[in-house]
């Protein structure tokens, strides 16, 4: 399915937020010129077609309590799979990519204790062909703005 | 930092799909167990206090045509962090930008996460990048495969 001038205007609008009002899509409708109906229809139809990730709140993780960070393993060849799937297992790790360098696993860990993250690490580090991890923590986050323009 | 259990509750019933009909609020309210009013009220309180980042869709990049994306890793001189940071936060096909920690064989201290629609772009932007803010150690590692790409549960202990 391509995605229409209007499907693209409407996406653009939801990347930018959700207004705190009673009737949020009717107040996107007045922005692209037409009815509520057609903005509910369409987004439905949208995010069905998996177009859409996530339609819903963000948080600042920081400002609920909680730390994140980012974590790079050095896998053993053979064994990123199995560690992978380990990983996964884990509510605090939400994002766990694969990469093309020395490092062939990356994650985060989201907790809301320093004890709970450093037990993580440590059973992550202790599985069969894991060789090292790197504790990647920031410090200044600069940038957080997943917003895609479409034209 | 302390949160009530009604703030908790709140946290929770947001952090699941947002409706998609025309009175989403309500519906979110009613769960809850408040009234619409308080909600977009609590909504507000938390957006100027930073705490919800946004109310609104991510969307699923590839579909819309960002086939490709890349995590840039910088070595940057700590003292030109704040001015490179501003170079680079300015682009918008730049939607992560963090410091790091380094390691002994890792010197990157600095992390882009660019989206594009190919590697090639990447590459290219990449090196307007460098060329634009005078950093020329960095390094592009593509995503070979996502094992993992959820969102955050909060407050579910």
């Amino acid at each position: 399915m391509e995605l229409t001038t209007f499907d693209k205007q409407l996406l653009n609008i939801l990347q930018g937020g959700v207004q705190f009002v009673p009737k949020p899509y009717e107040a996107m409708a007045e922005q692209l010129g037409v009815s509520e109906e057609r903005v509910i229809s369409r987004l439905q139809e949208l995010k069905e077609k998996g177009f859409i990730r996530k339609l819903g709140a963000f948080f600042n993780s920081d400002k609920l309590g909680y730390n994140g960070t980012l974590v790079a393993a050095k896998i053993e060849p053979g064994h990123v799979a199995e560690v992978a799937a380990k990983i996964n297992e884990y509510p605090e790790i939400t994002h766990n990519y694969q990469r093309s360098c020395g490092y062939g696993l990356w994650f985060t860990v989201i907790t809301n204790s320093d004890d709970r993250r450093k037990q993580i690490l440590s059973e992550i580090r202790s599985l069969p062909g894991v060789i090292s991890l790197l504790d990647l923590y920031s410090q200044k986050k600069y940038k957080i703005n997943v917003q895609f323009k479409l034209k | 930092m302390n949160f009530t259990e009604t703030d908790k509750k709140i946290i929770r019933a947001l952090q699941s799909d947002f409706p998609i009909c025309s009175e989403p609020y309500k519906v979110i309210a009613k769960d809850i167990g408040i009234s619409q009013e308080e909600l977009l009220q609590r909504l507000n309180n938390m957006k100027r206090e930073g705490i919800l980042r946004k109310m609104g869709a991510v969307l699923r990049h590839v579909e819309v045509g960002f086939k490709a994306n890349a995590l840039v890793v910088w070595v940057v001189p700590p003292e030109r962090m704040d001015e490179v940071a501003a170079k680079m936060c300015a682009h918008s096909e730049i939607t992560h930008c963090y410091d790091r920690n380094t390691a002994p064989d890792w010197p990157y201290n600095f992390y882009t996460m660019i989206h594009m629609d190919s590697k090639e772009s990447c590459v290219e932007f990449a090196r307007e990048l460098s060329e634009e803010t005078g950093i020329d150690q960095y390094e592009l590692q593509f995503t070979e495969r996502e094992w993992k790409k959820t969102s955050m549960q909060y407050f579910m202990e």
